[in-house]
C-alpha cells in the first residue's frame, strides 16, 4: 500500500511540475511578442551561446565523425562498398549525430549557465527587483535566451555537420583509402530536402527544450546556493534526457510527414 | 497610506500570514519586527504585488491592489521604492547602471543626463561619485545598501519606501549611516515607510511605531511604552534578550 502511495506521490509531483513548466513555456513564447524588444541582450546571448559553444561542438563533431567513419568503413569493406562511406556518413550525421551532438553540447554548457545565472538572480532577489522596477523578467531575461538559442543551435548544428563530415573525409582518404571525389559525391547524393529538413527541424526543437527547461529551473530555483546547485544539475540532466527522447519522437514524426522526400 | 485588512497568505499547506490587519497613515514610519521566518518580509512582498494573498485586502493610498491588472500594479509600484535584503543590486551592472536602471529602461533621457542624476543621487545617499563605474561586489555591505536606496529613490521618486532588513550584517558605523539616511528620507521627502528588521536597537532609532509578528500573526501593534508594558507572552519572549535596550528608550516623536 505504501509503495503505491509513494508512486502516486511521484506521479502527482511530476504532473504538477510538468504543468508549471508548460505554463512557463507559454509565458516565454508570449513574451516574444510586443514591446520592448531587448536587442542588445539577445545579441549578447547569441554571442555567449554561439561563440562560447563553438569550440566544444567542433571538437566533439570532428572526433565523433572520425570514429563513425572508421567503424562504417570497416563494415562497408566487408561488402566491398567503401564507396558508400560518404552516403552513410551524410545520413547519419545530418539526420542524427550533428543535431544530437550539438544539442547535448549546448545543453551541457549553456543550460547549466542559464539556470545558474537566473537561479542566482532569483535567490538574491534580483528578479523581484526587476518586477519592482516595472520590468517583465520573463521578457527581459528568458526571451533573449530563447531567441538566441533558436538561432544559434541550428547554426552550431550545421557547423557540427560540416566538421563531422570533414572528419569522415580525413578517414576516407587516409584509412579507408577512397578518393575525395568518391566521398564527396556520395555525401552530395544524400544532401536532399528530406535529410536537410530533419537535420534542421531537430535543433530548433532542441533549442526550445534547452530554453524552456533551463529558464524554468532558474526562475523556480529555491533554497539559496544549495538550491541553485540542485536546479543547475536538474536542468542539465532534464534537458539532456529530453533531447534524447524527443530526438526519437521528432524522427518518427518528421519521417511520417516527409516520407516521400527521404 | 498602506492598509492591510485581514490578510491571509500561504505557500502550499503552510500558512505564512494569518489574518493580519494594520494601517499606516501617509508620511508615517512603521517598524515590523519578529523572528526569522515569522512572515515580515512576506508583508513587503504582498505590498509590492510580488505575492498574492489568499484572502483579505491591501490598500495602497486608498486603492485596493488585490485582483488588479498587472499594468495597474506597475503604476502603483512606481510610487513604491523597495530596498531588498542585501540590496539585490544587479551584479552584472555597474553602480551607475544600477542607480540609473529605471531611467535607462523606462525613459528616453540621454545617457549623460542620466549620469548627472546618478551622480546627484550618489551624493544624496552619501557615496563618492568615483564609485560610479565599480561593480556591486567591489563595494562594502553598507555601500551596497546605500546604492540600493539610491536606486529605489531614483527609480520611481517614491511616496512609499519599503526596507527589508536594511542594517542586517553591517558594522555599527554603517548601521548609523543607513539609519541616518532613512530618517533623512522620511523628513525631507515625507515618504511613508516600512522597515522590516529584527534588530531592536536600530528600530528604536527610526520610529516609535512597532508591529511584532509571531508565526504570521500580529502579536503587538503600538509604541515603545506599550511594548514595554505588554503582557502578551509572545511579545515578552521576543523582547527578553533586549530588555536593557528597551528600558533605556522612551516613547518619543520621530520625524
Amino acid at each position: 500500500m505504501k509503495l503505491i502511495e509513494v508512486f502516486a506521490g511521484w506521479i502527482k509531483a511530476f504532473a504538477y511540475e510538468s504543468q508549471r513548466l508548460f505554463y512557463f513555456s507559454l509565458k516565454m513564447i508570449a513574451s516574444l511578442f510586443g514591446r520592448p524588444f531587448y536587442a542588445s541582450e539577445t545579441l549578447e546571448q547569441m554571442y555567449l551561446i554561439g561563440v562560447g559553444s563553438l569550440f566544444f561542438v567542433m571538437l566533439t563533431g570532428i572526433s565523433a565523425g572520425q570514429a563513425m567513419a572508421v567503424q562504417f568503413s570497416n563494415e562497408l569493406a566487408d561488402f566491398g562498398s567503401k564507396g558508400y562511406l560518404g552516403r552513410v556518413m551524410a545520413i547519419a550525421i545530418i539526420r542524427e549525430l550533428g543535431p544530437v551532438l550539438a544539442g547535448l553540447m549546448v545543453a551541457a554548457r549553456v543550460a547549466s549557465g542559464i539556470t545558474a545565472e537566473l537561479g542566482s538572480m532569483k535567490s538574491s532577489n534580483q528578479i523581484d527587483a526587476l518586477i519592482a522596477f516595472g520590468i517583465n523578467p520573463v521578457k527581459k531575461l528568458a526571451a533573449p535566451r530563447l531567441i538566441a538559442l533558436i538561432i544559434m543551435v541550428p547554426v552550431l548544428t550545421i557547423l557540427c555537420d560540416v566538421i563531422s563530415l570533414l572528419g569522415g573525409w580525413i578517414i576516407a582518404i587516409f584509412i579507408a583509402h577512397i578518393t575525395s571525389t568518391t566521398y564527396w559525391v556520395a555525401v552530395k547524393e544524400r544532401l536532399i530536402f528530406g535529410n536537410l529538413f530533419i537535420g534542421l527541424a531537430k535543433p530548433v526543437v532542441f533549442a526550445l527544450i534547452i530554453a524552456f527547461i533551463s529558464c524554468y529551473k532558474g526562475f523556480t530555483a529555491e533554497g539559496g546556493t544549495k538550491g541553485v546547485g540542485k536546479a543547475t544539475t536538474d536542468s542539465v540532466v532534464l534537458t539532456s534526457i529530453t533531447i534524447l527522447v524527443s530526438n526519437f519522437v521528432v524522427t518518427k514524426v518528421v519521417f511520417s510527414l516527409i516520407k516521400g522526400y527521404l | 497610506m498602506i492598509e492591510f485588512r485581514d490578510i491571509h497568505y500561504s505557500i502550499g499547506d503552510k500558512a505564512i500570514i494569518k489574518g493580519v490587519s494594520f494601517l499606516i497613515p501617509e508620511g508615517d514610519s512603521l517598524i515590523i519586527m519578529g523572528h526569522s521566518g515569522s512572515g515580515k518580509s512576506t508583508m513587503l512582498r504582498l505590498i509590492l504585488g510580488l505575492a498574492k494573498p489568499d484572502r483579505g485586502d491591501i490598500l495602497v493610498d486608498g486603492r485596493s491592489i488585490i485582483g488588479i491588472h498587472e499594468k495597474e500594479m506597475q503604476e502603483i509600484r512606481k510610487r513604491i521604492g523597495m530596498v531588498f535584503q542585501d540590496g539585490a543590486l544587479f551584479d552584472s551592472l555597474t553602480v551607475g547602471e544600477n542607480v540609473g536602471y529605471y531611467l535607462l529602461e523606462h525613459t528616453k533621457m540621454k545617457y549623460h543626463e542620466i549620469e548627472g542624476k546618478v551622480r546627484e543621487m550618489l551624493q544624496f545617499v552619501g557615496l563618492k561619485e568615483e564609485i560610479i563605474d565599480r561593480l556591486p561586489d567591489q563595494l562594502s555591505g553598507g555601500m551596497q545598501r546605500r546604492v540600493a536606496i539610491g536606486r529605489a529613490l531614483l527609480s520611481t521618486d517614491p511616496r512609499i519606501m519599503l526596507y527589508d532588513e536594511p542594517t542586517t550584517g553591517l558594522d555599527p558605523e554603517m548601521v548609523f549611516q543607513i539609519i541616518r539616511l532613512i530618517k533623512r528620507l522620511n523628513s525631507e521627502k515625507n515618504v511613508t515607510s516600512i522597515v522590516v528588521t529584527h534588530q531592536i536597537a536600530d528600530a528604536f532609532e527610526i520610529s516609535d511605531k512597532f508591529i511584532i509578528v509571531d508565526d504570521g500573526e500580529i502579536a503587538f501593534n503600538g509604541n515603545v511604552d506599550e511594548m514595554r508594558e505588554s503582557k502578551d507572552s509572545r511579545v515578552v519572549d521576543f523582547l527578553k534578550p533586549f530588555r536593557d535596550s528597551i528600558a533605556n528608550v522612551k516613547a518619543r516623536e520621530f520625524c
